[in-house]
Parts: C-alpha cells; sequence; structure tokens
C-alpha cells in the first residue's frame, strides 16, 4: 500500500541538502522497522518518492514523501515510531494511506507556498501591505531566467498564484519560523514579525523559485535586502485537483484524492 | 534548539555545510552542568574521513558511558571555512555543544597518519590554543595524542601534553580519575602532568629531552622530571570480546568514506609481514566472541538504519570462527536487505563462495596484495603469497564470473632488484593470461578482462624488521615505477592491465616523519607557518614549501630516509616498548636480507615477545600443552 508522509524540516536540519535527506529517510526508516517495500534485483532499494526538492537553507511545514509498504499497523504507530528516531530539525506531522490511483508525490505536485521574514532588522520598505500589493497587481513580471543552457525571458505572474504580508511567530534562537510553530516549549521565547506569504507554481515544469520573486520584489519597491537576511519557510506543498480546462484548485498533498 | 556557532550567512558559503553542524543520530548530548570533564575528540581531518574512523567511534562512546564526561567530535574545518574562521576570530567549535574547543577539560587528537601533522597545528591554532605545549597555561585544555603515529610521537612532541601509547579502553579512566583529584585539589597543570606520567601507557614528552651526536643520531634521552618513567610500555585490551563497543555509532548525515556498520572482529595479527607497522604493534592477535560480534551486529544496524555492514582485522580469513559470524551475517543480512562488504579476505574456494552470496559477481572486483613482483623478493618481506595461490586464486574467480582483478605492490623495498619489478609486469600478464585460458571465448563479458596494478612507495616505519632499512630517493621511487611501467607495456596482455603509482614527494615526506626525531617538530612547525595543511590532499600538498622549510630547519631530509641504520642504532622511538622486542626485529632483519621466511604465529611461534601479555596464539597454545600435562 502507499502512503504518503508529511513532514517538517528546520533548524540545524536546513542545511542538510534534498540527496542526504533521502539518504536519512532509508536509514531512518530501517530504525523506525517499517516494512517497507524493497525493489527487485541484486541490489535491492526502498520504494520511496519524495515530492518537491527543498533548497538547502530553507525551513519547510509541509515536506513529503511517500513510500510503499508491505504491511502497516497503523498511520499513527508509524508517525510514531519515525518520530523515534528522528533527530531535532525533522519532524513528521502526518501520515495517511493513499487511494491506489494516486500519483507519486513528485509527480503530484503543482503548487507550494511560502513565507519569508528577516533574520536581522525591519523590512526597509515603507507601506509594505501596499507594495506588495502592487507589485502582485502588475499585469506581467518579467524575469530573465538563466539556466546552464540558455537565458529565457519568463513571466513570473502567470505562476505566483497569491500573495500578500503577513505575519509569524519566529524563535529567536535560529530566527526561525518553523521551531516556532513546532516547539511548544518556546511558546514564551517567540517574538513575531511581518512576513511576505506566497503561493507559486512548484511543478516540475513551472517551479518558481520564491527567492526569485522576493528579489522581484525588492526591486520593484527599489530596496536592497540580501538574501543572506532572509528565511524562507516552505509552508505547505500542493497537488491541483482540477480537472484538465477546470479552473485550478490546490490541495494539500496529504488529502489528494 | 541547538544553537549553531556558525551563522546562517558562514554556512552558506561553504561547501557541505553538515560538516560543521553534528546533531547526527546518535550524537550525544549532555547538560554541560552536569559533566565535570568534557573531553573533545578530534581526527585532524575532514569531516567525512575523520567520521569513518572506528577508533573515535569506540572512544566517544566509552566516555560519553561515564555519567561524569562528556565527550564531543571535531573535525579539520575544511580549507574554506578555515579562511573564514581566521579571518572573523571565529575559535575552533565542538561539534555536539558547538562551544569552543578551548573551553574543554581536554583536547584529544587521533594520530593515524603522518600526514596529518600540520593539520594537528591547525586544529591548535584554530582552537587558539598556544601551538606548544610549554606556551599553556592552566586554563588551556590537555592536549592528547594517541593512535599508531603515536608510536613515534617524537617529531610532533612539543605540539603535546602528553601521549597515551596503545589501546584507548585500559587507562583514560584512571587518567581523568587523577585529573578530577588534581583539580580538587587545586593543582596546577604541571602537577596533573607529573601524576599522570605514572598511569601506565601515558607518556609526557615534556619530562624528556633527546642529545644528539656529532653525527647526527641520537646520543641519549635525558630526563627533566626524576621520576618519569624509563620506558613506556603500552596498554592493551586482553578480554576483547568483555571490553567496551559501540551499540550506537554516530550516524552522519553526509555520505562519508566508511558509510557503514564496522565490526571488528580482531586486533593483531598472526602473519609477520615484515614492512608492517600494525602487524606488530597490534600484536598478540586477540579474536572477538563470536556471539559478541552477532549481538552486537544486530545491535548496531538496528541502531543507524546502516544498509552495509563490514568485517574490519587486519587479516579477516585468520579469524577462526568466520564460517559460523559469516553464516550468520549472511541469513539475517538478506532477510534486511543489508550489504555485507569483507575487505582482507585471503582470496580462495571458501571466500569466493561468500564473496558470491554477498556481492554482485559482475560489478565487484577481487583484490590481490602480493607486494613484491618475485617470489624471492615476497620471501623478504615475508608476505606468504605465493604465485601459485594467486593464479589458482584468479582463476576460480574468472570461473565464478569476476573479470575485475586489483593487484597492489609496493616498489623500493629492500633488496629490490630490477628483476622484481620486471616481476609485477610478469605476474599481472599471467593473471590476465588465466582469464584467457580458463573463460571460453562466448561466455566473456565484454570480451575481456581488467587487471588494475597499483603500486605504492614503500616507506620504513618503527616497531617493524625494516626500520632499519635505507629508503629510496625521490628519483629512485620515480626511475621504479617508470621501470614497472615500461615492464608492463611489454606485456602480451598489456592491454588487459591498468597501471597506477603514487606520487613520491609525499611518500618521501612521510618517510621522515615516520623515523624522525624531535628536530623534525621544527619544520612541521615552519611548514605549517607557510602554509601546509591538509598534505595527504594532493591539491593542497605543496612540496616546495616543505623543502624550504626543511632548509630553514637546517634539516636534511635524506638523514631520516635514505641511510641505512647501524644495527645498535639508538631510534627516537626506543622508549616505547610494544610488546614485539627490539631482539626479534633485528632477528627478521637480518633474515629478511638472507631471504629467509618466518613462519605465521599459528604454524611456530617467532618469540616475538609480545606472548607475555599473556596472550595470541602461542600463549593459548602452550596453556592448552600445559594443560595437558596436568
Amino acid at each position: 500500500m502507499k502512503i504518503r508522509i508529511k513532514f517538517a524540516k528546520y533548524g540545524s536540519m536546513k542545511f542538510i541538502g534534498h540527496l542526504d535527506m533521502m539518504r536519512y529517510f532509508q536509514k531512518a526508516i530501517r530504525r523506525a522497522g517499517i516494512d517497507i517495500r524493497y525493489s527487485e534485483g541484486f541490489s535491492p532499494h526502498q520504494i520511496m518518492s519524495f515530492a518537491a526538492p527543498l533548497g538547502v537553507g530553507i525551513e519547510s511545514l509541509g515536506e513529503y514523501l511517500d513510500i510503499e509498504a508491505v504491511s502497516l499497523t497503523s498511520t499513527n504507530q508509524l508517525t510514531d515510531a519515525l518520530n523515534e528516531t528522528m533527530v531535532e530539525g525533522v519532524q513528521i506531522l502526518a501520515a495517511r494511506i493513499l487511494p491506489d490511483t494516486v500519483k507519486n508525490a513528485m509527480a503530484s505536485v503543482a503548487a507550494a507556498s511560502y513565507q519569508i521574514h528577516l533574520k536581522e532588522g525591519t523590512f526597509p520598505i515603507p507601506d509594505l501591505q501596499e507594495s506588495a500589493a502592487a507589485f502582485y497587481a502588475q499585469a506581467q513580471i518579467p524575469y530573465t531566467k538563466e539556466t546552464k543552457k540558455s537565458i529565457i525571458e519568463v513571466d513570473l505572474k502567470q505562476g505566483i498564484y497569491e500573495m500578500h504580508v503577513g505575519e509569524t511567530k519566529v524563535l529567536p534562537d535560529m530566527m526561525s519560523a518553523a521551531a516556532a510553530m513546532l516547539l511548544p516549549e518556546a511558546e514564551a521565547d517567540c517574538i513575531t514579525v511581518p512576513c511576505i506569504c506566497m503561493t507559486v507554481d512548484a511543478s516540475s515544469s513551472g517551479n518558481i523559485k520564491p527567492t526569485v520573486v522576493f528579489e522581484k520584489f525588492c526591486e520593484f519597491t527599489g530596496c536592497k535586502i540580501p538574501l543572506s537576511n532572509i528565511q524562507v519557510t516552505r509552508l505547505e506543498t500542493y497537488t491541483n485537483s482540477a480537472r484538465e480546462g477546470e479552473k485550478r484548485q490546490l490541495v494539500p498533498l496529504l488529502l489528494q484524492e | 534548539m541547538r544553537k549553531l556557532a556558525l551563522c546562517d550567512d558562514i554556512l552558506m558559503q561553504v561547501e557541505k555545510p553538515a560538516r560543521y553542524i553534528g546533531g547526527e543520530v546518535n550524537s550525544v548530548m549532555k547538560d554541560k552542568n552536569k559533566a565535570a570533564i568534557r573531553f573533545a575528540m578530534c581526527f585532524p581531518d575532514v569531516y567525512e574521513i575523520g567520521m569513518s574512523h572506528l577508533g573515535i567511534q569506540i572512544l566517544y562512546s566509552m566516555f560519553n558511558s561515564f555519567p561524569d564526561v562528556w565527550c564531543e567530535r571535531v573535525y579539520s574545518p575544511w580549507t574554506d571555512l578555515d579562511q573564514i574562521m581566521r579571518r572573523e576570530n571565529i575559535p575552533l567549535f565542538t561539534l555536539e555543544s558547538q562551544e569552543p574547543v578551548r573551553e574543554m577539560d581536554f583536547l584529544g587528537i587521533t594520530l593515524q597518519y603522518e600526514m596529518c601533522y600540520t593539520n594537528i597545528l591547525q586544529i591548535l591554532d584554530l582552537a587558539q590554543i598556544p601551538l606548544l605545549s610549554k606556551d599553556r597555561d592552566d586554563s588551556m585544555p590537555i592536549v592528547i595524542g594517541g593512535g599508531p603515529c603515536s608510536y613515534n610521537p617524537e617529531p610532533i612532541a612539543a605540539f603535546f601534553d602528553l601521549f597515551y601509547i596503545g589501546e584507548g579502553e585500559t587507562q583514560y579512566r584512571p587518567l581523568l580519575d587523577w585529573y578530577l583529584e588534581n583539580k580538587e585539589k587545586k593543582g596546577s597543570r604541571l602537577d596533573f602532568l607529573k601524576g599522570a606520567a605514572r598511569i601506565p601507557g601515558i607518556y609526557v614528552p615534556g619530562f624528556y629531552e633527546e642529545v644528539y651526536q656529532e653525527d647526527g643520531t641520537i646520543k641519549e634521552r635525558r630526563k627533566l622530571y626524576e621520576e618519569a618513567p624509563d620506558v613506556i610500555c603500552k596498554e592493551l585490551v586482553m578480554n576483547v570480546s568483555n571490553t567496551h563497543y559501540p551499540d550506537k555509532p554516530v550516524v552522519p548525515f553526509i555520505k562519508v568514506t566508511q558509510d557503514r556498520v564496522v565490526l571488528e572482529i580482531q586486533r593483531g595479527c598472526i602473519r609477520g609481514c615484515r614492512f608492517c607497522q600494525a602487524g606488530q604493534l597490534y600484536r598478540p592477535v586477540r579474536e572477538r566472541d563470536v556471539e559478541m560480534l552477532k549481538t552486537y551486529a544486530a545491535k548496531m544496524l538496528a541502531n543507524t538504519g546502516h544498509e552495509e555492514i563490514s568485517l574490519s582485522s587486519l587479516s579477516s580469513s585468520d579469524y577462526s570462527q568466520l564460517n559460523e559470524l559469516l553464516d550468520y551475517l549472511i541469513e539475517d543480512c538478506d532477510r534486511k536487505h543489508i550489504n555485507i562488504s569483507l575487505p582482507s579476505l585471503r582470496i580462495d574456494a571458501f571466500s569466493l563462495d561468500v564473496m558470491s552470496k554477498v556481492q554482485d559477481v559482475k560489478k565487484s572486483s577481487l583484490t590481490f596484495a602480493p607486494e613484491a613482483g618475485s617470489q624471492r623478493l615476497r620471501d623478504v618481506i615475508n608476505k606468504g603469497l605465493t604465485e601459485e595461490v594467486i593464479l589458482k586464486g584468479a582463476t576460480l574467480a574468472f570461473q565464478g564470473g569476476w573479470t575485475r582483478v586489483k593487484l597492489y605492490f609496493m616498489l623500493g623495498l629492500p633488496t629490490e632488484t630490477e628483476e622484481d619489478i620486471r616481476g609485477i609486469g610478469e605476474l599481472s600478464n599471467k593473471i590476465a593470461a588465466a582469464f584467457f585460458d580458463t573463460v571460453p571465448k562466448e561466455k566473456r563479458v565484454n570480451g575481456r578482462v581488467q587487471i588494475v596494478t597499483s603500486t605504492s612507495f614503500f616507506i620504513p616505519k618503527p616497531f617493524t624488521p625494516f626500520q632499519w632499512a635505507p629508503m629510496c630517493t625521490k628519483e629512485e621511487f620515480l626511475e621504479k615505477a617508470h621501470q614497472t611501467r615500461k615492464g608492463i607495456m611489454e606485456q602480451l596482455n598489456q592491454k588487459s592491465i591498468k597501471y597506477n603509482w603514487h606520487e613520491a614527494d609525499v611518500s618521501v615526506l612521510e618517510g621522515v616523519f615516520a623515523r624522525g626525531d624531535r628536530r623534525v617538530g621544527q619544520a612541521i612547525l615552519t611548514a605549517y607557518k607557510r602554509g601546509c595543511m591538509f598534505d595527504s590532499w594532493s591539491e593542497s600538498f605543496h612540496n616546495d614549501l616543505w623543502l624550504a622549510s626543511f632548509q630553514d630547519c637546517g634539516l636534511d631530509m635524506e638523514f631520516y630516509t635514505t641511510r641505512k641504520r647501524a644495527d645498535d642504532e639508538i631510534f627516537p622511538w626506543d622508549f616505547i616498548d610494544c610488546g614485539v622486542t627490539r631482539e626479534f626485529l633485528l632477528r627478521e632483519w637480518k633474515k629478511a636480507q638472507e631471504g629467509i621466511v618466518s613462519p605465521n604465529c599459528r604454524s611456530k611461534c617467532q618469540g616475538c615477545g609480545a606472548r607475555r601479555f599473556g596472550g595470541g596464539v602461542c600463549y593459548e597454545e602452550g596453556k592448552e600443552e600445559h594443560e595437558d600435562q596436568d
């Protein structure tokens, strides 16, 4: 059976890259004694699929992986067994048995939501809310995308599904918003800071980096904020449940039908 | 939440930030207010190398099993972070607490190979601890060295407060207890060192000096503190089945060199190859109980989630319970989809059968280490591997489907002639020919066999019969490598043979360090100040800086390398007793020069001296005989 696992990644773990996270989970699944299915062949590997790779330095409250299990006591037991063997900075949030018809996590990803706050100081942007609204109200947001192979002009606006200014709690230790939300004992130490929130295309064909949107926004307002001073947090990863031709309907990957 | 020593900005700039964040599975966090002793355990090389070392995992686990001790890890910051730390004046920190090393009670540095010596200075420098022991005050950690290179600690003696000679399991607790007692009494650093010198296996270099003769050799060792012992006897664990072994090794996030569970099945070796230092240092041979190994294998796999387990020893085929252990592992690991890796197995019908069960024959290669190209030279070095055995093993392997063979040789061994070097090409060729004779055309995968022949340069090491032997110059080494290549090119099957050889500069330097005295320490310090670091990494090795440093110090490198030592020369390491006697080594050196082999411990005791520790094959057999008589 196919099981979708939702997890958070924060604190020092934000420095662990995608491939190492895969290795981390392979070992964690062994430690937790989960009855995962292995591929056939001389060197069998665990059947496992990750949703959208997370850039190094970004924290997340909405990471996903799918595994294929041979047997399962309950999804709660699986969540507990995994959490028992997690390190600080990775927390299993939920697990759900998926209908067999659901595409794997990676193929299902359509969008992701992010928030961006500053690690130090305040946004040097007067009228932050209005500026964000004006930026998003543009008909087009042209962007020159440089890849190893080519330089192409794209319109970012197509892939920004929503954008607004909000507030977030952060734990001052590592200026982590994810830790502030996940660690109840940290409640008293938390502070509230403004953040920029957005939902953007995260599909394999049209993925948009939140930092690119942020840079365009800074450019629009004429302010300079080095990327080293921002903390990006992925809040959720979505699939699109709409049928072809219908209006986009974003559903968190955990709830995919 | 744990706060990191480095800010996000720095971690995002450096290659592999995971090297510096700690927090790995099974890394140990403790309340620092409850730890009477804080011990920083350092492997002076990059994280991926250091994390692959079993010895540190054993000591880390043992120290942390003491309720009053918190042991944390430190590795060498790679050159990118090194620069940032110097520029921004960031003190070196431990991975667990992320606190400065300078605030610890001890800094233990493992010495696994000579080419890490400048990295020791990097560690001290970044930790903001004076490089020389004599310049440290009571507020600074006690800097302690251990591991194989501490069997000739003299080139680095000035950088350490003390050395622990031998296996770490036995005397650390007494040493720590004395540290606490001295602290309680408000004793000084010097008081601590004086007391430490009384503990077996502990060597305090500051209590001695070397006096030289006019020709540069050592005249005598003089004691500067009367009560310091004349001889330091190595420490060792006699019952290796009932001693500390880690059941929860730390699991790194990034891929490291040894990314697997390591099961040490025995210590020591019965073989007595004359070039091999480990084979002498770790005598007598001591096997671990097979039931203990099964238990630990299961525990370590369950606690780490590793997908591979590897057996570790100097010669696994000599482990008497190997059959039973492998049967257990093969059955258990197959069920759990875990790979078994089997290094250092002799190639024969048994091992090939085992390997075919645990490896993909098509993808794996077989390794032979004849070490020398001719039978004559193999007799000189006492490598009991004959051409017949190699060819028989290779033939069996080719029948079993293997098509890749790795061969390891050394160049520059004592008494080596051009004929011996030609033998390397000839033996490689015979193995290739054995493939074509054994495997019919229609069954050849890709139609061919792949022989990879590698040579390293022989470096005489202390406590081996070759400690008296001259070492080649760089030019001689390169000429020998050239001859080897030529010899291989002349072979009929040369297209099937690939030849690799090493750089000679590093080998020469390693030779100087291996048999160096205290004066060499000056050159190491000078080279470090000129920017030498990570000398074992070819991209950061600067031979010109080393040559200039030796020159500055008025030291002749050849004095340490190419000189043939007199039988009665006083060596810098003579004050250490590693169990094997100097008389035995000298006997072996004479036999080597006559090309006479010595049987292994199991066949016939050679009287090496290690029996007095109350163990080893000869001791066990002696005991049985004794019991029979009763």
